[in-house]
């Protein structure tokens, strides 16, 4: 009888996982960086390490389905003769004709009027249908300036003046040849089929103080009436909404690195600014220090993905939120039913980023007109109402849980975190303690 | 060859024209009266006295209108104009005629940093010189500067053409699409992806067009050097890394 050694079982790194190694293949097979679209995927403290409380006795709950619970939020009424009135604080996010197909950006349209919300542009201008359909319209002022005209500017509801973006905070925008197609590249006075990438800076303005000038001008241009949004990246919220506040922003967006783009480097993505969770309260804290909490209203964006999410993000603070992502999966995207296509392509449904590429199956993130056709607005846009309903049901129905008559009335009280990391960045007690890290001590 | 160029503050207005006065009347009043025009209105000249430096000085003008501006003007003189022809007797501050659609601008001093920046269409004519990133993100703007430009001009130039009477400095033209650059002096260098281009006979009559139409006299095209770009940039390729 020979004795054995018994066999050490394979082991794997961690820090050299299979997608790390992976990616150092493909980057030494091909000379250059992987580019993807959507936002950060790796784990980050989120929504879902935060609880509401619930009514107790010394709250009391409101009847679900019998007593009010207001939803309506008023964006812009700092300066702009004209603020923006919405039905539900959830709008949809600024994403462009050119990384989205025609019909998409109509159903958005769509979707949004038929909820009451806005939409918003992109990096590519305003395009008929998506003017047409939707019946509160934000127009992003962006530093590429394609498309830009002041007549676009004045059939605008509002405008967005575009700092950064939570997937690329110092990133510009990037719009790959193969989506360039002959509408796409008019409407962007550029050539045809070559690789788009728009700037990082704006063309004539830096810093805060000639933001202020900017945004006098935009006021101007358009005899005040147009709420003013300034829209950052989740990289320094403090001072971004508080420098954006002295410039004269009626609306500060801040979308948070789960947030996300068209097309930017994975790298870029997976490593550059903060998540949502920990760019609200910092936001939050500058609108309060200068006395303009709910005067200056805060739009937060990044992984929002149901009610929950909206009730938590307005507890901490902010008036209203933004989808992007979640939007395009309602409309289709990363739908099981092309997984047959997906898998062509070398991936599987929910796991489908390339859309720099355009060859979406949903005919979403694409300029192909064979595909484009898979999307049907009217329906998608149905489905995208379906989800705002839900989405702000759900908010109603946690809010009304807390005792709250309006979604506005959700306070950082009304939660707790269940870690330390989330309840540090939330600024809320650790579950089953009153510890908030940072603030107290334990 | 360095402009020359004296400031002429002059305050006497015309008697036909409407004369808005900044000292007395402010910047929005100017603006919405100059939005309030529709097509065919008489009020087709006017006048803006004491500017004083004001910023956004008659923005977003979209009838074809005159307007003289008797004085030195802030950030974003004639920002959007979409018709008008505004004659600034005085400098201009950054941004003069950003994004431009029609009509023309006239600077009789100097522009400062971004003149007409992302500019769509329309004539800006700087009589005396222009800073850096002039022309940046032109999109269809006609540019004509009689002096010299800054650095970084034409940085991303799309469509349209610029020409310079005088100097240009560094990296003009980086990463330059189809914009056309005319330069009658010396370049101090080349931006990435920009070359110098032969003058064809087309490029030729171009620039004497553009001269004409700039008021531009005893100066010929064959006296200027075109640039454009090489288009090796229009798609990436990681051997051009260096390059960015």
């Amino acid at each position: 009888m020979t004795y054995r050694n018994p066999p050490t079982t394979p082991r794997k790194s961690a820090t050299f996982d299979d997608y790390t190694l992976s990616e150092i293949r493909r980057a030494a097979a091909t000379g250059i960086y992987d580019i993807r679209g959507a936002g950060a995927k790796r784990k980050l403290p989120h929504f879902d390490d935060l609880l509401f409380l619930g009514a107790s006795i010394s709250r009391y709950p409101l009847e679900g389905y019998r007593e009010r619970c207001d939803t309506s939020v008023v964006l812009g009424s700092r300066h702009a003769k004209k603020p923006i009135e919405l039905k539900i604080p959830i709008t949809i996010a600024g994403m462009s004709f050119g990384s989205l197909s025609g019909p998409a950006k109509e159903a958005l349209g769509r979707g949004a009027t038929l909820s009451g919300t806005s939409t918003t542009t992109g990096d590519g201008g305003m395009t008929e249908e998506e003017r047409g359909h939707s019946k509160q319209l934000v127009y992003q002022y962006l530093p590429s300036r394609y498309g830009m005209n002041p007549r676009d500017l004045r059939r605008a509801d509002a405008i967005e003046v575009v700092v950064g973006q939570g997937a690329k905070p110092g990133g510009g925008g990037m719009l790959l040849g193969q989506k360039i197609s002959d509408r796409v590249a008019e409407m962007r006075t550029l050539p045809k089929g070559i690789d788009q990438r728009s700037a990082s800076r704006h063309p004539d303005w830096t810093g805060p103080d000639d933001l202020e000038i900017k945004i006098l001008e935009l006021r101007e241009i358009t005899d005040w009436e147009k709420p003013i949004y300034v829209k950052v990246g989740g990289a320094r919220p403090y001072y971004d909404t508080a420098l954006a506040v002295k410039a004269g922003a009626d609306v500060v967006v801040v979308d948070g690195m789960q947030g996300g783009t068209a097309a930017t480097q994975e790298v870029f993505i997976e490593n550059v600014g903060q998540p949502t969770l920990a760019c609200i309260r910092p936001a939050v804290q500058a609108l309060q220090d200068l006395g303009m909490h709910r005067k200056v209203q805060l739009i937060v964006s990044g992984g929002i993905r149901n009610g929950a999410d909206v009730a938590k993000a307005m507890a901490l603070g902010v008036d209203a939120v933004s989808i992007g992502t979640a939007a395009l999966v309602a409309l289709g995207d990363n739908d099981p039913r092309w997984e047959a296509e997906y898998n062509e392509l070398g991936t599987t449904s929910g796991a489908y980023d390339d859309w720099h590429e355009g060859r979406d199956p949903a005919g979403i993130t694409t300029q192909d007109p064979e595909l484009m056709k898979r999307v049907d607005p009217i329906a998608a846009g149905r489905r995208l109402a379906n989800y705002l309903k839900v989405m702000t049901l759900e908010a109603q129905t946690i809010a009304r849980a807390c005792g709250k008559n309006s979604l506005h009335n959700l306070e950082p009280e009304d939660l707790v975190a269940l870690t330390i990391e989330a309840a540090a960045m939330a600024g809320v007690p650790l579950a089953g303690t009153n510890w908030i890290p940072g603030k107290n001590s334990f | 060859m360095p402009a020359t160029f004296k400031a002429t503050h002059d305050q006497s207005p015309s008697q036909a024209s409407r004369v808005f006065d900044l000292d007395v009347q402010s910047l929005r009043e100017l603006n919405q009266a100059l939005h309030k025009l529709t097509a065919g209105s008489n009020e087709t000249a006017w006048e803006v006295l004491n500017p004083k430096g004001n910023h956004s000085v008659a923005v977003g003008v979209d009838q074809p209108v005159s307007i003289d501006v008797r004085g030195s003007v802030g950030y974003y003189c004639g920002g959007m104009n979409s018709g008008s022809a505004i004659t600034v007797h005085g400098s201009a501050g950054p941004g003069v005629g950003e994004n431009m659609m029609a009509g023309s601008i006239t600077v009789k001093g100097d522009a400062s940093q971004y003149a007409g920046a992302t500019g769509k269409g329309g004539l800006l004519v700087i009589e005396g010189n222009a800073s850096s990133r002039c022309g940046i993100s032109m999109k269809g703007i006609d540019i004509v500067v009689h002096g010299n430009i800054g650095h970084m001009s034409a940085f991303m130039a799309q469509s349209g053409n610029l020409v310079v009477l005088g100097d240009a400095g560094d990296a003009l033209g980086d990463s330059i699409y189809e914009a056309r650059l005319f330069v009658r002096g010396k370049v101090d260098s080349l931006g990435a992806d920009c070359i110098a281009k032969e003058m064809r006979p087309e490029h030729i009559d171009l620039l004497q067009g553009l001269l004409d139409r700039a008021g531009v006299t005893g100066v010929k095209p064959s006296e200027f050097k075109r640039y454009g770009s090489a288009r090796t940039l229009y798609n990436f390729n990681i051997d051009n890394a260096d390059a960015y």
